[in-house]
C-alpha cells in the first residue's frame, strides 16, 4: 500500500512535468488545444468529485462552470475589475449556487436528482438569456485584451499571451489534480466513496449522509466554477452556451471515457474526447453523431473507462 | 375585441396545446411507469415523427388529406421501430440499469438529432392540413383542423385507457409495472412487453408530432421543448397515472397559453421549469399520484 501510494504520487507527477515538457515541444494548433483540455479536465475533475466519488448523478453541473464563467466575466466587462477579484467573485458564485442547489436537490435520490439537477441548470440557462441585455446571450461577452491582465508580484502579465495561458492552465491543472488526489486519499475522501456504496450502512454508522454529501457538491460546483473563471480569463469568452445541456453532458462523457471515480480519468477523457471530435470534424461536419455513439458504446461495452479498466486489471493502486 | 373572444381563442388555443402535450407525455409516463427508464430521447422520437412525417407527405402527390393519412399511420410505426430496435440493441443489454439507460438515451437522443440534421437538414418546413376549412364561432372563425387535433387527441387517449384497462395486452402491461419479478414468474415476456411499451411510448410522441405539423413546421431541434414540457406533466400529474397525464396536460397547456400572453416567453419557462423542479423536490408523488419516482 505505501509503495502504491509513492508510485502513484510519482505518476502524478510525472504527468504534470510531462505537461509542462510538451509546452516547449507541441505545434502551435496542438499547444492551444491542450490549454484547453487541461481548463476542462478541471471541469471534469470537479464533475468526478460528484459522480465518480460520491456516486451523485448530476445532469446540471453546466450551471456551476457557467456561474464562474460569468461570475468573473461580468465584473470584468461591466465593472472593469481586475482578473483576481473577478475569479474570486467566479469561485463564490460556484460555491454559492452549489450549495443552494444542494440544499434542494438532494432531498432527492437517483432518478430524480438527475432531473431536478438538469431543471436547475435549464433554469439557469434561460437566467442568462433573459438578461440578455448584460450578457448578450447566446452571442456572449468578448472580454478585451486589456482587460486580462494578471497582476503577478513586479509585473502584470498578459492572458492573452499563448505562453502565459498554457502556464496558468497547467498551474490550475496541477493544482487541481493534487487537490483531487489529497481528497480521495482522505477520511472525508473515503467516507464520500462508502456513500456511494451503501448509502444506508454509513447512515447507520453515524455519519451525516446528507452534510457529507452537500460538502461533495460544494467543493465540485467550487472546482468546476474554477474552471469557468478560468475560462472567461485565459479564452476571453463568456457565452450562453456554456450554461446549455450539452455542458452538463460532455463532463459525464469525459468522466465516462477517462474512468469515474479515477483521479486520472477526467484528464484522458477529456483529452481523447477533444482529439476524436476535431478528427472527425475534419471528416465530418456530424460531430454530434460521435458523441452520441461514444456515449452509447462507452455505457455497453467500457463502463469503468479507459483508467478505471487500466486499474481493474492492472494497476491496483492507481487512485 | 373584448374579453370573451380573446378568452375563447386562449381557451382553444391552450386546449390544442394540451391536447399534443397529453399524447406526448403519456408516452413518456408509459415508459417510465412501465420500465422505470428515464427517456431523455423522448423529444426526438417527436422530432422523427414530425420529420418523417413530411417526408412521407411529401411523397404523395394529389390531395394533401392522402399524404397526411400515409403519414398518419405510417410515420408513427417507423419510429416505433426504431424505438423498438434502440430497446433491443441497447436498453435491454443493459438491464434497464437507472443511471446508465438516462446515458444510453442521451447518446440516442445526440444521434437522432444528428441524422436529422444531417438527411433532413436545418430548414423548417410545413405539412399541409388535409383539410382547411374554418368554422364558424361566435365571434370568429377557427380553424377547423385545430379542432380535428383536440378530437383525435382525445379519442388516441380514449384508446390507450381502453388497451390499458380493458384489453390482456393492458393486463400484462399492469402486471409488469406492479412486478417485474412476480410478472416473470407467471411466464409474462417481461422483455417483449418492454420492447413493446417502449415502441408505444415512442409512437404516441410521433403521433402527435405528426397532428402538430400542419400547424408548426417539422424542424430538428423541435424535441427539446416537448420534452421539458412532458416532464413537467408528467412530474405534476404524477408518473404512471394516466388520469393524472391529463389533467396537468390541461393544466399546462391552458396556463402555458395565458402565462406567454402576460410574460416573455423565456421568464414564463424559467419560472415554470423552476416550479416543477421544486414541486419534485418537495412533492416527489406529484399533485396528482399517490407514489412517484421517490419511492421507486
Amino acid at each position: 500500500m505505501k509503495g502504491g501510494e509513492h508510485r502513484a504520487i510519482w505518476l502524478h507527477a510525472a504527468l504534470v512535468a510531462g505537461l509542462a515538457g510538451l509546452h516547449f515541444v507541441l505545434p502551435d494548433y496542438h499547444h492551444g488545444i491542450f490549454a484547453r483540455v487541461m481548463v476542462l479536465a478541471v471541469f471534469a475533475m470537479g464533475y468526478n468529485i460528484a459522480f465518480g466519488y460520491t456516486g451523485l448523478l448530476s445532469l446540471g453541473h453546466a450551471m456551476f462552470f457557467a456561474a464562474g464563467l460569468y461570475g468573473a466575466a461580468l465584473p470584468i466587462y461591466h465593472l472593469g475589475w481586475s482578473v483576481w477579484p473577478s475569479l474570486g467573485m467566479g469561485l463564490l458564485a460556484g460555491l454559492v449556487l452549489a450549495v443552494i442547489v444542494g440544499c434542494l436537490a438532494l432531498r432527492t435520490v437517483g432518478v430524480a436528482f438527475m432531473i431536478v439537477t438538469l431543471m436547475f441548470s435549464q433554469v439557469f440557462y434561460l437566467t442568462t438569456l433573459y438578461f440578455t441585455t448584460y450578457t448578450r446571450g447566446e452571442e456572449g461577452l468578448v472580454l478585451p485584451q486589456a482587460a486580462r491582465m494578471l497582476a503577478l508580484p513586479g509585473q502584470n502579465v498578459s492572458l492573452a499571451n499563448a505562453d502565459m495561458r498554457y502556464w496558468v492552465a497547467l498551474i490550475l491543472f496541477g493544482v487541481t489534480l493534487a487537490f483531487s488526489f489529497a481528497l480521495v486519499r482522505s477520511r472525508f475522501g473515503r467516507s464520500l466513496v462508502a456513500i456511494r456504496e451503501n448509502e444506508e450502512r454509513m447512515r447507520m454508522l453515524g455519519y451525516d449522509v446528507f452534510a457529507s454529501k452537500l460538502a461533495a457538491m460544494a467543493i465540485s460546483g467550487v472546482v468546476s466554477a474554477a474552471a469557468g473563471s478560468a475560462y472567461a480569463v485565459l479564452f476571453g469568452y463568456a457565452g450562453s452556451g456554456f450554461a446549455s445541456i450539452q455542458y452538463s453532458i460532455l463532463p459525464l462523457l469525459w468522466v465516462l471515457l477517462g474512468g469515474a471515480a479515477t483521479v486520472l480519468g477526467p484528464f484522458i477523457g477529456t483529452l481523447i474526447m477533444f482529439y476524436l471530435i476535431d478528427v472527425a470534424s475534419s471528416y465530418t461536419t456530424a460531430h454530434m453523431l460521435v458523441v452520441g455513439v461514444a456515449l452509447i458504446l462507452l455505457i455497453l461495452y467500457f463502463p469503468k473507462g479507459i483508467v478505471g479498466t487500466i486499474r481493474a486489471k492492472w494497476l491496483r493502486w492507481l487512485p | 375585441m373584448g374579453f370573451g373572444p380573446y378568452f375563447l381563442l386562449a381557451t382553444l388555443e391552450g386546449l390544442v396545446m394540451a391536447a399534443v402535450l397529453a399524447l406526448t407525455a403519456l408516452g413518456l409516463s408509459l415508459v417510465f411507469g412501465v420500465m422505470r427508464v428515464v427517456n431523455v430521447a423522448h423529444g426526438e422520437f417527436y422530432m422523427l415523427g414530425a420529420v418523417l412525417a413530411w417526408w412521407f407527405a411529401s411523397l404523395v402527390s394529389g390531395h394533401p388529406a392522402l399524404g397526411f393519412l400515409l403519414a398518419l399511420i405510417l410515420s408513427p410505426l417507423v419510429v416505433a421501430g426504431v424505438a423498438f430496435l434502440a430497446d433491443r440493441l441497447v436498453l435491454q443489454r443493459l438491464n434497464y440499469e437507472p443511471e446508465a439507460t438516462i446515458v444510453a438515451t442521451i447518446g440516442l437522443l445526440y444521434i437522432i438529432q444528428q441524422l436529422a440534421l444531417t438527411f433532413y437538414g436545418p430548414e423548417a418546413r410545413p405539412v399541409q392540413a388535409p383539410f382547411d376549412w374554418r368554422m364558424q364561432l361566435p365571434w370568429f372563425g377557427y380553424s377547423a383542423y385545430k379542432l380535428f387535433v383536440i378530437a383525435a387527441s382525445v379519442a388516441i387517449l380514449l384508446g390507450t385507457w381502453f388497451l390499458l384497462r380493458r384489453t390482456s395486452i393492458g393486463l400484462v402491461m399492469r402486471a409488469t409495472q406492479a412486478d417485474r419479478e412476480m410478472a416473470q414468474a407467471f411466464a409474462i415476456p417481461v422483455s417483449k412487453v418492454y420492447a413493446g411499451v417502449f415502441a408505444l411510448g415512442a409512437g404516441l410522441a410521433a403521433l402527435a408530432a405528426v397532428l402538430i405539423v400542419p400547424i408548426k413546421q417539422a424542424h430538428y431541434l423541435m424535441g427539446q421543448d416537448p420534452l421539458l414540457l412532458s416532464f413537467i406533466v408528467v412530474i405534476i400529474g404524477g408518473l404512471g397515472s394516466l388520469r393524472g397525464t391529463v389533467v396537468a396536460a390541461l393544466l399546462i397547456g391552458l396556463s402555458d397559453g395565458i402565462i406567454s400572453m402576460f410574460f416573455s416567453p423565456t421568464l414564463a419557462k424559467m419560472l415554470a421549469t423552476l416550479l416543477v423542479a421544486l414541486v419534485l423536490v418537495f412533492r416527489p408523488q406529484g399533485l396528482f399520484g399517490p407514489a412517484g419516482m421517490a419511492a421507486r
